[in-house]
């Protein structure tokens, strides 16, 4: 069967809106337009009602209830609010926070914003596997430690957190624990009450929905979780987040979480029986191919491999018609290596050279066999025409060369 | 990010990729670059008579960095070794119309050929 290209293959990313998903939202527009704090007319209500049932859909993933879901504009803004919230909140009671250094960019430079205003925050490093070491975390605890922000499962290679186990590590201390659940929601089961989470970050674009648009989970029992508001305004969202919500995003947010959840535990496995397929082809066919991060500890559709020798942006090059991300540096404006990686202690060597292949809804096996094809055809090109490559068949000891940095 | 053509020429169809025997007197060879920063080439000329013969090239780095030395192997063949010298990164970066973020991978090409003619000058000292 011949495949349509290009081939999408990012969706950690983003992921296309599905149409059912869009045909919910469509009469919000122009039919249904009516604001959702308008209490006075039916245009009004009608949108307060459709908002209501999509906080619904969306808490029902989590095991929450609609009150604790707190609409954002997407997963950047949740992560802004949770963290500069709980540390505005909570300054009387302490100012020390626990994170970790593969965290996403919107905690990250969230809590060096903290830092340069007063708070303490404990960087934990991360185990070979992708993973924090929850002895690390338990050492970190301090008196005046607030919160613990750590993600769900990362971006960059998909691995998992012992999540259950934080939760109660941060509970037994009556700590906050807030995690960034953006790749993780509606592909791995996720339960706030078994997993002690108090803070949740959110987006609908991951899971189908529309672009714009993510909530903050907020605890309101043992504990009640106070914020200080980030935008202040009209006292929407109980005063957490103020300004006009956006009903028709909401209504498509709602629809996909709906969707996702009813379809997890089948998506999950063809989407896993997918990306198993990709890693046993690509590690087994393709010499010195090595996956980052824990195989068995990461979401179902995300998939992390360096091709040793080949950099990481000549072979994006080579894939015209595939759609993936890169960890080199060439493919970022900082030309760093991705720290994700980094942190996990692979060489910078190997960093450029790693490839991020997600596997969504729409993706086939027939696209996964095409996809592989052509990395295989490309790494093999470019190994011919690697410097580095070339002196590893000789047997020289790349560690041994003195590299002139540049 | 768009590439232009010629650098999406060279990465396609790389000219001079390969490698000349390193112990042989008339073959001078550049290596520059880390793999810690993303790239390394690794650049051969073989010189008679003070004129360049023949050159050839093996690079690990992202498409600018491959077409980069491709394109000065092109250049140097039938060059005098005084004038593969004079090569510009400049003058690289304006051929491939290379971006801003890009220029390091001319700056590397530059360096990689006065670096092989370097070796060669040196082994012909003895």
């Amino acid at each position: 069967m011949s495949v349509q290209t290009p081939i999408y293959m990012d969706y950690a990313a983003t992921c296309p809106v599905d149409e059912r998903v869009l045909a919910a939202m469509l009469p919000f527009f122009s039919q249904h337009f009516g604001n959702a704090a308008s209490r006075t007319h039916k245009f009004g209500w009608e949108a307060e009602e459709a908002v209501d049932k999509a906080r619904n859909q969306i808490a029902s993933v989590i095991g929450a209830s609609a009150k604790e879901i707190v609409l954002t504009s997407g997963a950047t803004e949740a992560n802004n609010l949770a963290i500069k919230g709980v540390a505005e909140y909570l300054r009387e009671k302490g100012n020390h926070i626990i994170t970790a250094v593969t965290e996403h960019k919107a905690v990250i430079d969230t809590c060096k914003y903290l830092e340069r205003n007063g708070c303490e925050v404990t960087w934990l490093p991360i185990q070979a596997d992708g993973r924090v070491d929850l002895a690390e975390l338990e050492a970190a605890f301090r008196p005046e430690t607030i919160l613990v922000s750590l993600m769900f499962a990362n971006n960059e290679t998909g691995v998992i957190q012992d999540v259950a186990k934080i939760g109660a590590l941060c509970r037994a201390r009556k700590v906050l624990f807030h995690t960034d659940a953006v790749q993780a929601f509606g592909k791995v089961p996720i339960d706030v009450e078994a997993m002690k989470i108090d803070l949740l970050s959110i987006s609908a674009h991951k899971i189908y929905g529309p672009k714009g648009i993510g909530a903050l989970y907020v605890r309101r029992r043992r504990p009640r979780v106070r914020l200080a508001p980030q935008i202040h305004g009209g006292g929407h969202e109980r005063g957490n987040r103020s300004g006009t919500l956006a009903v028709p995003l909401i209504v498509g947010f709602g629809a996909a979480a709906e969707l996702a959840q009813r379809d997890l535990a089948d998506e999950s496995t063809r989407i896993l029986g997918l990306r198993e397929h990709l890693r046993t082809r690509l590690t087994e066919e393709i010499p010195e191919s090595i996956v980052n991060g824990s195989v068995d500890q990461r979401l179902p559709g995300t998939l992390n491999v360096s091709f040793s020798y080949v950099e990481g942006e000549s072979l994006l090059m080579g894939l015209k018609d595939v759609a993936v991300s890169s960890g080199s540096a060439c493919t970022s404006a900082s030309l760093e290596p991705s720290y994700v990686l980094r942190a996990m202690g692979l060489n910078d060597e190997l960093a450029h050279s790693s490839l991020r292949i997600t596997i969504g809804r729409m993706t086939t096996q027939e696209e996964v066999d095409y996809v592989v094809d052509r990395i295989k055809e490309n790494v093999e090109r470019l190994r011919e025409m690697s410097p580095l490559w070339e002196m590893v068949q000789e047997g020289i000891d790349l560690a041994s060369i003195e590299w002139t940095a540049h | 990010m768009a590439y232009s053509d010629k650098v999406i020429d060279h990465y396609e169809n790389p000219r001079n990729v390969g490698s000349l025997d390193k112990s042989d007197e008339a073959v001078g060879t550049g290596i520059v670059g880390a793999p810690a920063c993303g790239d390394v080439m690794k650049l051969q000329i073989k010189v008679e008579d003070d004129v360049i013969t023949e050159a050839k090239f093996k690079t690990y780095g992202c498409g600018s960095a491959i077409a980069s030395s491709s394109l000065v192997t092109e250049w140097v063949k039938g060059m005098k070794i005084d004038e593969a010298e004079q090569i510009k990164n400049s003058q690289i970066a304006e051929e491939l119309s290379l971006p801003p973020v890009k220029i390091h991978c001319s700056v590397l090409a530059e360096d990689a050929i006065k670096a092989a003619i370097a070796d060669y000058r040196d082994k012909k000292k003895g």
